[in-house]
């Protein structure tokens, strides 16, 4: 009892809760609720973790550390343990399932236990990888959120949605192969899959850590996904389901850019330096290749998709600017976006709902039917556009001054800053573009003209989100404390290097 | 107040926060309860939190005096703090930033009190009374954000407000969203919003380099740290020709220089009272405070001075050459302000900060003035011309429903006007004062003002003296131009003909701004200069006061008079009798005058240069290079189907009974779905669990034999 009662295992495994009793329930109505609450009772787990928490210490706290098997002679833990660098992503994933819960409640009319159940088993899955601190066990969490996600767009996706379950499935195990190479070789080299033991022990030849990154790098640059290897996201993004979209955007890629931090930073310190100017290269192409290509888009859900790619980019570049500036502007970045991006998916589902279309020339002068609508998807790009005040701003500025920053360190360019601060135009222009081809001008299109605004509904699943945009924008000084002693020790841990 | 004990300076300068709070608060209670309350309610809490704002930054003003000027730092609140990067919400109360605050939010109550008249009768001319609200909502916002702006102790806190009036910039140009600049339904003005604000994010990217270099440099973006830092030499050189340049970029932006210009003439689109308060005497003077503000760095390079001088005063000279072809009377204006913005930007550019500030001030006082008061003229014609509520009752041609030919008539165009003189007595006489002060005759506040940047000019370079007054003597013609065809000859439109004045709520600004205009010049007045004197608080040695030189006064004045004749005999000798006609400048030199007309075929030129390119290559990305090269062939073709072929190949083979009873089982397991089913029975789970299989065995292969 006292192992289930531990915060980590409560706040990862208490979906499957859920998950059991929807295995005895046929209804509609009672599957949602049992979901939405199962859910609303974790992010409550979760924000015990954060009370239990404590922001000064930079290591692992909570720890849940077992002996789980032996496997000729290589000895795989049960552990978990949350950081600084973790915490956020814990509870940005317990904060946007129920969000993405509740906006499933008119979406999805079809075999909803079955989503629903999914979704939870999701929710596990994602939790487990950004707490698991044993390779092995990282390693199931990961593949393991495959499966549901697999089969959330798969049954619940659009026209397409098999060709763009598949094609999600097998881009991510082609990544997730190399992976498991590269974890198999640390683990049999170190005698552990315990990461912390396995940064402790550092003494990886230079030359290897190379090899190592690079395929570590090969699972999460899929994932991220990092130009040029973003092409399973367009089709993931648009045939999956609203909820799927969102928790995608919000969580899923997350687990990419996290990866970068946890594993391949730490574990490979000298080839991360070595290797920052190429994973600062790949991620400026991507902020400007993903904003133009949005830019170009006509599908409003597309557009989002490929500006994900943008957004993400900085994620990246602040990752390996190797310094505190850049390393907690892409935490915090990797949490707005979560909430912007997710925001702006859930934003597209409400008028798909309505429409049945995502085209934009279907659209135009929307505002004036809809005001309530336009408001708040005005904010949310605003946002999303780093509008200073609200919480993409933050994140991007941090990552632009830590990566401007580190032009003196493993960068060794302004150019990388310079380039990247250029997406931040062009995310204005493909933010704007959309906006108005949405909301301004006449209404034209005669088939928008009895759209009902926002539902009580609609507005309540919004709101949070909108709390959390002015909250970070103006305040994000409680975020950045929880991360400030983790992301400390990491940047020493790098910082001597060459 | 959440101020610390420690920090606190006490007395009314703890009151700071407050000019921002206060019109938050107007906007949250319109928000909150505007639409129930009326149109009553929603100007007079609008306008309340202005003027609040304006009596706390007097009473800040009063309080400076006291403290001998000397500058106050308010801390308020953390904001971000990475490591030594730490930019907080602190306000600072000085000279330079009292003035500011003092301008904005006096001008700024001034306009509220204008529109809560002028936009009832916007809002019924465009047919969506609750739009009212919306616009004071937004109108308060901008003045929040221009104090965030104004106030911040920092460069990261400046651009909020940098960022956040522009945002007000782009909801009140694209107010009215579903039109266009004539008023027909149409996109125009969303394109105008949207113009604004992504010339606006190009000179932010400017600011934003400026920041970085500056802290990474520095390692503070605290005022004083940073001039510290500058003035003790430890920045090198190269540093300091970034962080100006950039700083320059992102003044070209929001102070619509050469070449971010373009989004200002089209920001006309908003509603008059926001041309007046953010398209002329607040937002658009934010550049200019930067470069005061930033005064230690700007003159710690003497060659800095050259680039931004010249960048101002050609901008002067272009925009005013514009603005003598433009039939638009806002747009006249507009050109105009660009013009003078390029003086103040000239002015702080030499050095000459009081006096550019002293411009500014001015500035603020004379051009709200005018454009308020082509908002009265434009509302009077409009409802001469197209009577509704209380004037159609009172209208002898009711006959006049906007639907017969509502829509073709531009009530700004000038050649629709004439004769407005006696029409409209109130506006004409105020719109006189605005005019004089804009020409530069003296006593009027713009000669003094312009004066000093004449003089300095002179003092600084020689040409930029000439180029400068060019500029004012092309000002003072266009001025005399609209004069002309706007108020005198005969009415040429049935709109002039039954133009209507208005009402006091719109009058009761101008008179007072006219009373500015006349008699604000003295603030300044040559040898005492009482407001340079303000500022030397703030910019200590950088400080020089501008002696007075006849030679340059009476030059400048006779060179004014000289316009305003010249106008007349264009324009007013013999006046314009039909809309129709060619105008003279154009029979007398029609190919300058086209250019003129056509801004210099700018704005095509970007569109050619810039958008359209941006717009193809991203087209390109997006169909060719991401859709159909790397997506269908790379992928689908390549990737896909050559993996499906070699395993395949492999599978059949190594067909292993095992596999496939697990994979089988295991969609058993799964099946919920008969489309999932039939999936996984395509052997999609089997190359998988081959490929891990595959893998595993290399791997042990290579643990065994290594």
């Amino acid at each position: 009892m006292d192992f289930i009662l531990e915060p980590l295992n409560l706040v990862t495994f208490f979906p499957l809760a859920g998950v059991l009793l929807l295995l005895f329930i046929r209804k509609d109505g009672p599957a949602r609720w049992i979901s939405l609450v199962t859910s609303l009772i974790t992010f409550g787990i979760a924000l015990w973790v954060l009370a239990l928490f404590d922001p000064g210490q930079a290591g692992l706290q909570l720890e849940v550390n077992h002996h789980w098997f032996s496997f000729s002679g290589w000895e795989i833990r049960y552990a978990l343990g949350i950081d600084g660098l973790s915490i956020l992503l814990v509870l940005l994933t317990a904060f946007l399932t129920p969000i993405s819960i509740l906006s499933t409640w008119h979406a999805v009319e079809d075999r909803v236990r079955d989503f629903q159940l999914f979704f939870l088993l999701l929710e596990v899955g994602m939790t487990g990888v950004f707490l698991a601190q044993d390779l092995f066990l990282f390693y199931v969490f990961w593949e393991f959120t495959l499966v549901p996600m697999y089969f959330l767009i798969g049954i619940w996706g659009g026209e397409k949605r098999m060709y763009a379950a598949i094609k999600f499935f097998l881009y991510t195990m082609a990544g997730s192969i190399l992976m498991l190479l590269a974890i198999l070789w640390l683990g049999i080299d170190g005698g552990s899959f315990y990461v912390p033991q396995l940064i402790e022990q550092g003494g990886i030849p230079a030359d290897i850590q190379v090899w190592l990154f690079l395929a570590f790098a090969a699972a999460f640059a899929i994932k991220v996904p990092m130009w040029p290897l973003h092409s399973w996201l367009p089709d993931a993004h648009v045939q999956a389901p609203t909820a799927g979209s969102v928790i995608l955007a919000g969580v899923l890629l997350k687990m990419g850019t996290y990866g970068f931090l946890r594993f391949n930073i730490p574990l490979f310190p000298q080839a991360a330096v070595q290797l920052a100017p190429l994973m600062a290269t790949l991620a400026v192409i991507g902020i400007l290749y993903g904003a133009a290509v949005s830019f170009s888009q006509t599908d409003v859900k597309k557009l989002v998709a490929y500006s994900s790619i943008s957004h993400l980019g900085f994620v990246v570049l602040g990752l390996f600017a190797l310094n505190e500036q850049g390393i907690a502007g892409a935490i915090l970045q990797m949490v707005n976006h979560g909430i912007s991006t997710g925001a702006l998916f859930l934003i597209v589902g409400f008028i798909y709902e309505r429409r049945h279309t995502r085209e934009l020339d279907q659209f135009g002068g929307l505002w004036k039917i809809m005001p309530v609508y336009a408001v708040i998807t005005l904010i949310v790009s605003l946002s999303s556009m780093g509008l200073p005040g609200l919480n993409g701003f933050v994140g991007e500025f941090t990552i632009l001054l830590g990566a401007w920053g580190a032009a003196n360190g493993p960068l060794g360019s302004y150019l990388y800053a310079a380039l990247a601060a250029l997406g931040v135009i062009l995310a204005a222009i493909y933010m704007l573009f959309m906006f108005q081809k949405m909301f301004l001008g006449p209404l034209t299109n005669k088939k928008n003209e009895n759209l009902l605004d926002l539902s009580r509904r609609e507005i309540l699943i919004m709101v949070p989100l909108l709390v959390f945009i002015f909250w970070i924008g103006l305040y994000p000084k409680p975020f950045f404390g929880l991360m400030a002693a983790s992301v400390e020790q990491l940047v020493a841990l790098v910082g001597g290097l060459p | 107040m959440l101020l610390s004990e420690a920090t606190n300076p006490g007395g009314a300068f703890s009151l700071v926060p407050w000019i921002v709070f206060f019109p938050a608060i107007g906007l949250l209670l319109n928000l909150a309860v505007g639409k129930r309350m009326g149109e009553k309610f929603i100007g007079t809490v609008a306008s309340l939190a202005a003027g609040l704002a304006f009596a706390v930054s007097a009473a800040l003003f009063f309080a400076l005096q006291a403290n001998h000027g000397e500058a106050v730092a308010v801390p308020f609140l953390d904001w971000i703090r990475i490591g030594e990067f730490n930019a907080g919400w602190h306000f600072r109360v000085d000279t330079l930033s009292v003035t500011m605050m003092l301008v904005v939010s006096g001008i700024g109550t001034l306009i509220h009190i204008y529109a809560a008249g002028y936009m009832h009768y916007d809002v019924r001319y465009k047919e969506d009374p609750a739009a009212y609200n919306r616009f004071f909502i937004y109108l308060n916002l901008f003045i929040a954000m221009m104090m965030i702006l104004v106030s911040g102790d920092n460069y990261l806190m400046l651009f909020v407000g940098w960022e956040g009036v522009g945002l007000c910039s782009f909801l009140l140009i694209g107010f009215w969203y579903n039109r266009s600049p004539d008023g027909t339904p149409g996109t125009g003005n969303s394109y105008a919003a949207k113009k604004a604000f992504i010339a606006n994010r190009v000179g932010d990217f400017g600011f934003l380099m400026a920041v970085f270099t500056t802290f990474w440099v520095t390692r503070s973006l605290q005022f004083d740290e940073v001039f510290h830092a500058v003035e003790s030499g430890e920045v090198p050189v190269w540093a300091v020709w970034a962080i100006t340049l950039f700083m320059l970029l992102g003044v070209t932006g929001k102070s619509a220089q050469i070449p971010l210009y373009v989004w200002l003439p089209d920001a006309m689109a908003g509603p008059t009272p926001v041309s007046a308060l953010i398209h002329a005497a607040t937002m658009v003077t934010a550049g200019v405070y930067l470069i005061a503000r930033s005064a230690p760095i700007f003159s710690s390079i003497e060659a800095v001075h050259n680039v931004v001088a010249w960048v101002g005063a050609g901008t002067a000279l272009f925009a005013a050459s514009i603005a003598v072809g433009q039939y638009d009377i806002k747009k006249v204006l507009a050109y105009s302000t660009v013009s003078q913005l390029g003086f103040m930007v000239a002015a702080v550019g030499m050095g000459a900060y009081a006096a550019g500030m002293f411009h500014l001030v001015m500035h603020a006082f004379f051009k709200a003035l005018l454009f308020l008061g082509s908002g009265s003229v434009i509302l009077a014609v409009e409802r001469g011309h197209h009577p509704i509520g209380e004037d159609a009752e009172h209208a002898k041609h009711a006959d006049h429903g906007h639907d017969d030919h509502g829509h073709a008539f531009d009530p700004q165009d000038m050649r629709n006007m004439g004769g407005l003189r006696t029409r409209i007595p109130w506006t004409f006489w105020t719109y006189m004062m605005g005019a004089l002060a804009l020409a530069g005759i003296p006593p009027w506040s713009g000669f003094f003002s312009k004066d000093e940047i004449l003089t300095d000019a002179l003092h600084f370079n020689v040409s930029l003296y000439v180029v400068l007054t060019l500029a004012a003597f092309l000002t003072a013609f266009y001025m005399g131009r609209q004069v002309w065809l706007v108020f005198f000859g005969a009415p040429r439109s049935h709109g002039a003909e039954a133009a209507k004045e208005s009402p006091p709520t719109i009058l009761a600004p101008l008179v007072v701004l006219a009373g500015l205009s006349m008699f604000g010049g003295f603030l300044n007045f040559p040898v005492l200069h009482q407001f340079g004197h303000w500022l030397e608080y703030t910019l200590g040695h950088l400080y020089h006061a501008t002696d007075f030189l006849w030679e340059v006064a009476l030059g400048s004045t006779a060179f004014a008079l000289a316009a305003i004749y010249v106008s007349w005999l264009v324009y007013g000798q013999k006046p314009r009798r039909t809309v129709k006609e060619k105008d003279p400048l154009e029979k007398a030199i029609p190919g300058l005058f086209a250019g003129m007309n056509a801004k210099w075929w700018v704005d095509e030129i970007y569109e050619d240069l810039i958008i359209r390119p941006y717009q193809k290559l991203a087209a390109f990305l997006a169909d060719v290079v991401d859709w159909r090269f790397w997506h269908d062939w790379f992928h689908d073709r390549v990737l896909r189907d050559g993996f499906f072929g070699i395993t395949r190949f492999l599978a059949q083979p190594v067909d292993l009974g095992v596999i496939d009873g697990i994979a089988n089982g295991l969609a058993r397991l799964a099946q919920g779905s008969a489309a999932a089913l039939s999936v996984l029975q395509t052997g999609f789970v089997r190359n998988y669990a081959l490929w891990v299989f595959v893998g595993v065995v290399s791997i042990l292969g290579f643990l065994i034999f290594r």
